[in-house]
């Protein structure tokens, strides 16, 4: 193969990879530079904690907090509030999801089920979420089922509206295609409809994660008597701020942690788009 | 609107040809709203017989082919096709999160679909790309790939609705031989929308005109193939034709 004829054109379509060694390593220090600020302002935190500028009171240092999350794990308390917390959101992602998605496939494959469904979806989804509140505590008392049932609520709504919209946006040309392959009623919603709604439907995916976590952190506000809410709840009674910015991070990063694994999923499902890396 | 039964009309009546027609199309009618776009469509199409339809744009060319794909119902007159039915459209319409392959294969019901798919990507020259996102192929090969979709059925009628006007000009020349080729082993009867008229002429046993809603203008192109642009009589031919699709030419008003 010749490289001096190679047309500019040619050049200008690989750029990556005639010159991927150095690109890998400006990659990898761009991601280091991006950790300075972050890690520059722990420093700060911590200087400004051991220099008594910020009270334990205020907010506990970095290490105060590090130390505290080793001692809750190796107690086994924080391990525990995790798997509560977790669990009732696992609980209310899978109700939610099963109701959204199922309401989503009825009412987007039949125009009897789209009367039957989309009105009260769209008067529903109207209602502010977390007005709720009292009428689940007044409905399902204090226990489980309320702070299931609101994230339950919270992750049914993006999945349902989304799918929905995946489903009426396939392409009718597609449709016309399993009518001349004669695929049937059932083979065009297996190889074309579902298939060609899943890309909107993990973007629903996606948002219904974030309010599943942020309806469980308000959920276990209210009251709890287990679960990472109630360990923060209970923190601040007697002024552990440790504990409190503690629960936070591990908020956050099992946040992060779903929304990787939805990433993930997009990727495996996805492939078939053109410029996604396989 | 008598859609006829298939089957019944094959042994009882027989095109001019003295086969046995795929296609027969009586006074077909198709008006949208107020719009009469066909208005008595008369049409035979023998079995293995290749016939292209021209007309201008919007003349009803793909309305015609869509109601003999069974995709739209006809406003009166009657037709029948007896026989299995594939379709090539203008845009390959390929299945994008379905893979070459899968796309040949869906829907098809033999003992062994992917060896089928395997069988007819390798006519068209795809062998290589059975594994590929159809979003990865060029305009060519996808077309190529909506073409074995349509022949691994071995339909008795293949319809084309213009599948090779997007194509640049070289590789619809290869389009057109790999074409005669599929259509000389396998033997369906085609109908060939297209506005090309060279096109027409140069694959076609029949060539019609749509004009008005009905068909204006028939020629019976009694070449062997492959044929060449230059032949005396496709000049002929081709002036006659163009003055019948309204343009004229140096040669066609001499
Ligand atoms: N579904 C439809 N609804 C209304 N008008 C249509 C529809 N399909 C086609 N037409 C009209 O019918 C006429 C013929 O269309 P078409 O058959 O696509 O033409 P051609 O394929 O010859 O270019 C056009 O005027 C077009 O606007
Ligand atoms: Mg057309």
């Amino acid at each position: 193969m010749s490289t001096s004829v190679s047309s500019p054109s040619s050049l200008a379509r690989a750029p990556g990879r005639a010159r991927a060694v150095p690109g890998f390593a400006r990659r990898r220090r761009a991601a280091l530079a991006r950790l300075v600020a972050p890690l520059a302002l722990l420093v700060v935190w911590q200087l400004a904690s051991g220099a008594g500028l910020l009270s334990e009171r205020q907010l506990a240092a970095p290490t105060a907090i590090a130390s505290t999350a080793l001692d809750l794990i190796r107690d086994g308390t924080l391990t525990d509030a995790i798997a509560v917390s977790v669990r009732r959101a696992a609980a209310g992602f899978a109700l939610g999801a099963a109701a959204g998605i199922g309401l989503a496939v009825a009412a987007g494959l039949s125009r009897l089920g789209e009367h039957a469904v989309d009105p009260l979806m769209q008067m529903l989804r109207a209602l502010p979420l977390f007005g709720l509140i009292p009428l689940f505590i007044l409905w399902f008392g204090i226990g489980e089922t309320p702070k299931v049932a609101l994230v339950a609520l919270g992750v049914a709504f993006p999945l349902y509206l989304n799918t929905f919209s995946g489903i009426r946006g396939v392409d009718g040309k597609l449709a016309e295609v399993a009518e001349v392959l004669r695929l049937g009623r059932w083979g065009l919603v297996r190889h074309i409809v579902l298939p060609g709604a899943l890309p909107q439907a993990l973007v629903g995916l996606r948002q219904s994660l974030g309010v599943a976590w942020l309806a469980l952190i308000v959920a276990e506000q209210i009251n709890a008597s287990s679960g990472l809410g109630f360990m923060i709840n209970n923190a601040r009674e007697f002024l552990r701020t440790d504990v409190v910015v503690l629960g936070l991070v591990v908020y956050a990063a099992l946040g992060l942690l779903t929304d990787a694994l939805v990433r993930l999923l997009e990727r495996r499902a996805l492939t078939w788009r053109k410029g996604f890396p396989v | 609107m008598a859609q006829g039964l298939p089957g019944v009309t094959a042994e009882a009546e027989r095109a001019d040809t003295g086969r046995p027609r795929v296609v027969r199309v009586r006074g077909l009618t198709k008006r949208f709203g107020e719009r009469t776009v066909l208005d008595g469509v008369d049409l035979d199409i023998a079995r293995g017989e290749f016939v292209a339809l021209l007309g201008r744009s919007g003349s009803g060319k793909s309305t015609l082919l869509r109601a003999l794909a069974g995709l739209d119902d006809a406003t009166g007159g009657e037709l029948s096709v007896d026989g299995t039915v594939a379709v090539a459209f203008q845009e390959p319409r390929l299945v994008p999160w379905k893979r070459v392959r899968a796309n040949v294969a869906l829907g098809l019901r033999v003992p062994d679909p992917r060896a089928a798919a395997d069988k007819a990507l390798a006519e068209v020259g795809l062998t290589e790309r059975g594994g590929a996102w159809p979003l990865t192929l060029s305009g060519g090969e996808a077309q190529r790939a909506s073409l074995a979709r349509a022949l691994v059925r071995e339909p008795d009628l293949l319809l084309l609705d213009e599948p090779f006007s997007a194509l640049d000009a070289l590789t619809r020349i290869t389009m057109h031989r790999l074409v005669l080729d599929l259509w000389e082993r396998h033997r369906p009867g085609i109908l060939l929308v297209t506005h090309d008229v060279d096109e027409a002429l140069l694959l076609a046993d029949r060539v019609l005109v749509l004009d008005g809603g009905r068909i204006a203008h028939e020629s019976r192109v009694d070449l062997d193939r492959p044929r060449h642009r230059d032949h005396p009589d496709l000049t002929a031919l081709r002036a006659a034709l163009l003055a019948q699709l309204g343009v004229t030419t140096d040669e066609g008003t001499a």
